[in-house]
């Protein structure tokens, strides 16, 4: 076999120790801050694409990044157990889903999703690791061979979240009215 | 557009019921930016002289620090002030962890409590949503019980839950507001048990706006790398084991023992194991590179955390070892008392105990042995039960009360208020004027940018000078260079080095800056994170206002000056001002006087310590001044404290 066809991709990876997470925050607020238009023009840790999820008393401190949009409640659910307490199954769920607020725009309700913080130039490391100085997430980029997958981009989360509110019809009209406007 | 703050504050009558968000005026910023500035003009204009701090007429205020909730990293500090029932002045203390981040985002820059509920309750804040709900069924829930269940009736995982225990709802005067692994002690506690308000919930989603993004953001990245790399900053406790600084150098029991041998290197290895086998981990507060909290589980226990001196207040105040305070604190910490001052009440109970003074009859069913007395009394303490219903004021208060000579056992309280047990040999004239009139009331509240002791050997001594930049001016390096012994400086340099170490905690105090990572870490190694050189860039990106070194300087003053007065309208004056006669075995009368009236004239203060009219009007507070007058505090003529006949008299 020619392995030189073989398409290789890029995966990035941030990898979470959450024994070393304090609980600061300060990845929350730079993944809020960076995301905001115009950049870090303000913070509001309700619109991070990454959220630590803590229970001090219980020694939980999960950081949790914003995985894919899930268009309905999931019907199966796990139960963790963690140090005698028993948590919510949502707890460490990284999805935007209908049944809870988390990962959810908090004006629009639309879905929030880790992006890495693609932009142009490409940043040395996503924000959310540059700012924990604790070193529980740290970065990683391999190369894998596989096909290059095709991810939705933000945009079809975007839309595929608003049709799923409001029908594909009126989606549709409403985009083509404002794009006469 | 307001930036940094929301421009907003709640202001909750619990008497009406009544729930208004105020717009604030953007030049009030500019005069008091937040926190504490803000509060002190709060209380000076809304809280009458003569008000009884019982009653709904006082006002409890959480004011969050102009920085708090942006990318300023160690930018927390919530300001919680009121008229403290304990003495009549101002009641301060500072709150860090997440709650002031979290009332910034819900849109609230500060929240004003008045009145009093008809019954328990509390406040559940969801941005604009705000209601008063009824509380009745959290009566007497320790504080980590009152926090969870809050939250599930809520439903709201990611709210923060500042609630008062047992002891707060009782109005023990030594009760604290607790929210996580954060607490505000010092006289809040009871004001807020007084209107009947368990707890505040707070959860926000909305923006906190930064004025000048990029060089904020950069700023901030930056200042988060220094303060991570820099060692002077957060809590040497938290990671160094060797404490032998506080036990052997602090009195034991009630203020009363020096055990200036106790430290070894057996006890350091014991305790390290006896920590690190029950810790979890270090956790730390909204955006600050340091995690000064040390997360402890202990057997039977729930968890908790503790900073600082509170690793040792218990185990000192009783004569034990750590296992006890860890076995102690998360017990005291649910009842809602706090780790300052109960722990100093408790001592000086069964110190008089011992004296005679109060007898086995005052402590019905007390165990002998002295762990369990201090549960016993905790208990007692909280709930106001027998003795404990006298304990509950304070050492002061109780002391009057019990009288038959149980004054002379109150030998560490300044004002009412307990202070640290510290009892040492000569005179430290800085510490003696700071102890005497901070309005800050502790200690702590008040040391810390100018080192404690000098440096000797003439290198180091030079190279400390070379990386101390935080000084406002070189006078202070000058000082440095000529101090060999603790207690020789010159008593303009003593009133300067008063001075400044009082603007870094008034700073941050306003700022929402936390101590140990600016005006209380300057002391040790002098590198602090913040000083009067970055906090105006930091404050200009930021919240968009112009600020430079003097004009700072000039907020620091005014909200001094402002401070001073709201105290003095409440009839503090010179006398008052004295730190406990034992606080140093050598004393000198005429010595500390003739200091005091230098430091009040430094200060532009009368020779009874009162701001004069010129003093409060060149600082804008025209206003303070004919409130004073009006009160007969002031006729508008006086002079400063050397100009006094009576300073004339006495040279
Ligand atoms: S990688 Fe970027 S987008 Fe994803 S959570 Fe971290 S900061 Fe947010
Ligand atoms: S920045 Fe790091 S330590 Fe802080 S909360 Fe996030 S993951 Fe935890
Ligand atoms: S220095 Fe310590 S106490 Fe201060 S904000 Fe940081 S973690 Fe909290």
């Amino acid at each position: 076999m020619d392995s030189k066809r073989k398409k290789t991709k890029i995966v990035k990876e941030i990898k979470v120790d959450t024994s070393k997470c304090v609980g600061c925050r300060a990845c929350e607020i730079a993944c809020s801050a960076f995301h905001a238009v115009p950049k870090f023009s303000s913070v509001n840790t309700a619109r991070s694409r990454i959220m630590v999820v803590m229970d001090e008393f219980r020694d939980i401190f999960v950081p949790i990044r914003a995985g894919d949009y899930a268009q309905a409640e999931c019907n199966g659910r796990n139960r963790y157990v963690i140090d005698g307490k028993e948590y919510d199954a949502c707890t460490f769920c990284p999805a935007s889903c209908p049944s809870r607020d988390a990962f959810k725009e908090p004006d629009s309700g639309l879905p929030l999703k880790c992006d890495m913080c693609e932009s142009v130039p490409p940043l040395e490391k996503p924000m959310c690791v540059d700012a924990c100085t604790f070193g529980a997430l740290t970065y990683e980029e391999r190369e894998e061979e596989g096909a290059e997958e095709e991810k939705p981009g933000d945009m079809e989360i975007v839309f595929e979240a608003l049709v799923k509110k409001h029908g594909k019809k009126k989606v549709m009209d409403t985009f083509a009215r404002l794009s006469k406007s | 557009m307001r930036y940094a703050e929301t421009g907003f504050q709640l202001e909750v009558d619990l008497s009406k019921g009544s729930i208004d968000k105020v717009e604030t005026d953007p030049r009030d910023t500019a005069m008091y930016i937040g926190g504490l500035g803000m509060n002190l003009k709060l209380l000076f204009d809304r809280v009458p002289p003569g008000t009884d701090p019982w009653s709904p007429d006082n006002l409890l205020i959480f004011g969050n620090g102009l920085l708090n909730g942006t990318c300023v990293p160690g930018a927390n500090r919530v300001s919680v002030d009121t008229i403290a029932p304990l003495n009549g002045f101002l009641g301060h203390s500072l709150m860090g962890g997440f709650f002031g981040a979290e009332m910034k985002m819900a849109g609230y820059d500060r929240i004003v409590i008045r009145g009093e509920a008809p019954d328990l309750v509390y406040l559940a804040i969801h941005n604009d949503k705000v209601e008063i709900r009824d509380a009745r069924h959290l009566r007497g829930k320790l504080m980590d019980e009152t926090q969870t269940l809050i939250k599930d009736e809520l439903n709201d995982k990611r709210a923060w839950v500042a609630a008062i225990g047992p002891a707060g709802e009782n109005r023990v005067i030594m009760a604290s507001i607790d929210c996580g692994n954060s607490s505000a002690a010092r006289t809040v506690g009871p004001v807020m048990g007084a209107k009947k308000l368990k707890a505040i919930a707070v959860r926000g989603t909305k923006d906190v706006y930064l004025a000048h993004p990029d060089k904020a953001w950069e700023m901030c990245s930056r200042l988060r790398k220094e303060l991570d790399a820099n060692p002077n900053v957060g809590d040497w406790m938290a990671t160094d084991e060797d404490d032998s600084f506080h036990h052997n150098n602090f009195s034991w029991g009630n203020a009363r023992v020096r055990r200036k041998t106790f430290w070894s290197a057996e006890l350091e290895e014991r305790w390290r194991n006896l920590k690190y086998d029950h810790m979890s981990r270090w956790t730390g507060c909204w955006n600050c590179p340091k995690a000064c909290h040390n997360l402890i589980q202990w057997p039977n226990r729930r968890r908790f955390s503790y900073k600082c001196y509170g690793k040792d207040t218990y185990h000192m105040a009783s004569f034990q070892e750590l296992d006890f305070t860890f076995e102690i604190l998360p017990i005291a910490m649910d009842l809602g008392l706090d780790s300052y001052s109960t722990p100093q009440v408790i001592a000086f109970a069964l110190e008089l105990l011992d004296a005679g003074i109060l007898t086995e009859k005052d402590f019905p069913g007390m165990p002998s042995d002295v762990r369990q007395r201090f549960y016993y009394l905790l208990q007692k303490i909280a709930f106001r039960e027998g003795i404990g219903d006298v304990l509950a004021h304070g050492t002061s208060g109780a002391a009057a009360i019990i009288g038959k000579g149980a004054e002379k056992f109150d030998h560490n309280t300044v004002k009412k208020f307990e202070q640290l047990p510290i009892k040492l040999g000569k005179l430290n004239p800085a510490y003696f004027l700071m102890i005497a009139t901070g309005e800050e009331m502790a200690i702590t509240q008040t040391e810390g940018s100018f080192p404690q002791d000098p440096i000797t050997d003439p290198e180091l001594k030079e190279e400390f000078i070379k990386n101390w930049i935080a000084v406002p001016d070189k006078k202070f390096h000058e000082w440095f260079r000529q101090w060999e012994k603790r207690d020789q400086l010159p008593d303009d340099a003593m009133c300067a080095i008063c001075d400044w170490n009082e603007c870094m905690h008034y700073l941050d105090d306003s700022l929402g800056l936390c101590g140990f990572v600016s005006s209380f870490r300057g002391q040790f190694g002098g590198t602090t994170g913040y000083h009067v050189w970055n906090m105006p860039k930091v404050i200009t990106h930021v919240a968009g206002i112009e600020f430079d070194k003097d004009r700072l300087w000039e907020f620091f003053q005014r909200i001094r000056n402002l401070a001073r007065a709201l105290n003095n309208i409440r009839g503090l004056r010179r006398h008052m001002e004295r730190p406990p006669d034992d606080h140093w075995a050598v004393r000198n009368e005429e010595y500390e006087q003739q200091l005091l009236t230098k430091y009040y004239d430094f200060k532009g203060w009368t020779f009874d310590g009162i701001p004069t009219k010129e003093t409060l009007e060149r600082l804008s507070l025209g206003y303070v001044a004919e409130e004073l007058i009006k009160n007969g505090v002031l006729t508008g003529n006086e002079v400063t404290a050397l100009n006094d006949i009576r300073a004339k008299k006495k040279e």
